[in-house]
């Protein structure tokens, strides 16, 4: 089993079709400790994102991811809209870069990925930000790696990792983000952006694991 | 939740319409993508001003477009930050060789958007200065947050740098008055209730019958705290006490008084703030030399108001007095 650009198209769908069944759950979350735009933009970014990959068929990985990055970018707005777009930039350049398709190259491709959200959005570990569900996942990404396990097994770890990390958000109080401005009152709350990325992941072990 | 809208994913885009059918003479409206430019831009040798935001803070930003003021306004979807494609084409809409300076509110969405938009124009070889308005002082503790939110000043930052520009003033001398005019200012706001976006149709916070949520910034965020509802005077005090303090603004010095409405609240209401503004204003031995009072940054229909004060010098005040002759703001025209 290799990341190839039928698995990617495949996680396209499956992510946007998340965000659509998800929607009113983000939006949810949002309001609670944000501005409640959070499920609609995501779900109008990436439904434009899926009629974009459907008119411009690409043959690899790295275009699609690519594809998506530019209409997220131009579509969603808030902050979401340059750092989804940013993760999907930096990932498709890594799956470019390293087009082996496995778990090494997989997980190189998303440690570029994070770099690039954390140096446009500034967050670090422990924020209250998309980057708790990323870091977790990351790491399980690379560990994965390390112990050559299968890309399968890979793919469910790191999914479980950003679910692990989305849940651990809840009692943080954040620092970044709309969110911040509630200082302590932002604690006892699941993170939006966190919850995004964990069906990111999710939707990638669904779509990538054979 | 009732509404005077069509649809709830055309709300941006029947507002233009609306925008582009009052104002076609003078306004040039875009749809894909969203912006509102002056008719005559890009103007011959004069410095671009541009802002944007999310929609439902009217008349901020599109209000301000025109002579004396913005070249163009780029309007986001509801409390969403418009995206890079949208400013890249407004900055060379309005780039006449002088350079555009960006207007942009501290929220993280609008940051993001808007480095995006100036590396993508520097790239095209246009020269940008970004002017980021921060003046909430409800926002504590900026070191662990996402920082000040620009709020009240950023109107008086278009006013002003806006008139500097109109008068012939360099990029760098534009963006150095709009950037004294976030540093001379103050604000923090209040709510009596919340608002309700069209997207969720929820209000966004709860708030008891007596309670009042101070702190609020402009996008239904909720506050820093609830308390129970008081007169007026006791609300005024409670919002301009840490505005004096923070800056702080000193027995003598000039100021513009800023009493803005959230969106739901009468005028009435408004003015009876502002009658206690200067009277708290007095007691603090602030002169205040102009005022502004009305619905200039709003929160959809949230009902309440923040206070914005501006420590005024003489070239400040020249340029706000300055002819301006825009939809929401016009004088001397």
């Amino acid at each position: 089993m290799a990341i190839d650009a039928a698995g990617v198209h495949r996680w396209i769908e499956l992510f946007a079709q998340a965000m659509a069944e998800h929607r009113e759950e983000l939006v949810r979350l949002d309001t609670a400790i944000g501005d409640g735009d959070h499920g609609t933009n995501m779900d109008r970014g990436m439904q434009r994102a899926l009629e974009k990959v459907a008119a411009e068929p690409a043959a690899d990985p790295g275009a699609l991811l690519k594809t998506v990055a530019m209409t997220l970018i131009s579509s969603v707005g808030g902050a979401a809209g340059p750092l989804y777009g940013t993760l999907f930039l930096q990932l498709g350049g890594g799956l470019t870069d390293h087009p082996a398709g496995d778990v090494t190259s997989y997980a190189a491709a998303w440690r570029r990925a994070l770099d690039g959200v954390q140096s446009r959005g500034k967050a670090q570990a422990g924020d209250k930000t998309m980057v708790d569900a990323m870091i977790p996942a990351v790491e399980a990404l690379e560990q994965a790696a390390d112990t050559g396990a299968e890309l399968d097994a890979a793919l469910h770890a790191a999914a479980d990792a950003a679910r692990e990390g989305m849940l651990a958000t809840v009692p943080l109080v954040a620092r970044r983000g709309r969110a911040s401005y509630l200082g302590e009152r932002s604690a006892g709350h699941q993170d939006p952006g966190a919850t995004s990325t964990h069906y990111l992941f999710e939707s990638a072990a669904e779509a990538l694991a054979g | 939740m009732k509404k005077l809208i069509n649809a709830h994913d055309r709300v941006v885009a029947d507002a233009l319409r609306g925008v582009q059918a009052a104002h076609g003479d003078r306004l040039r409206v875009s749809f894909d993508p969203y912006m509102i430019v002056r008719a005559d831009a890009p103007v011959s040798g004069k410095v671009g001003l541009i802002s944007g935001g999310g929609s439902g803070h009217e008349p901020l930003h599109g209000g301000y477009v025109g002579r004396g003021m913005l070249d163009a306004a780029c309007p986001g979807e509801v409390f969403t930050s418009p995206t890079p494609d949208q400013m890249l084409a407004a900055t060379k809409a309005v780039d006449s060789g002088a350079g555009v300076v960006h207007i942009v509110k501290n929220y993280t969405g609008d940051v993001l958007n808007f480095e995006m938009a100036a590396d993508l124009a520097g790239a095209d070889g246009v020269q940008v200065e970004t002017v980021l308005t921060n003046d909430d002082v409800a926002v504590e503790d900026s070191l662990y947050t996402a920082g000040r939110r620009g709020v009240g000043v950023t109107v008086l930052v278009e006013k002003i740098a806006g008139a500097a520009a109109e008068a012939g003033r360099s990029l760098q001398e534009v963006a150095e008055i709009g950037r004294r005019v976030n540093a001379q200012g103050r604000s923090m706001g209040m709510a009596l209730t919340p608002c309700i976006t069209p997207a969720s149709g929820h209000p966004s916070f709860e708030l008891g019958d007596d309670e009042v949520e101070i702190g609020i910034g402009i996008h239904g965020e909720p506050g820093r705290f609830k308390e129970k509802a008081g007169t007026a005077a006791q609300i005024a005090e409670r919002l301009l006490t840490p505005i004096v303090e923070d800056l702080p603004f000193s027995s003598g010095d000039r100021v513009l008084a800023f009493v803005n409405g959230m969106g739901g609240t009468p005028l009435l209401e408004l003015y009876i703030v502002y009658a206690e503004v200067a009277r708290l204003a007095g007691e603090h031995g602030l002169r205040i030399e102009r005022n502004l009072v009305g619905n200039y940054i709003t929160s959809l229909e949230m009902q309440g108001c923040s206070i914005t004060l501006l420590k005024l010098d003489d070239e400040l005040l020249e340029y706000w007095d300055a002819p301006v002759d825009t939809p929401a703001l016009r004088w001397g025209a």
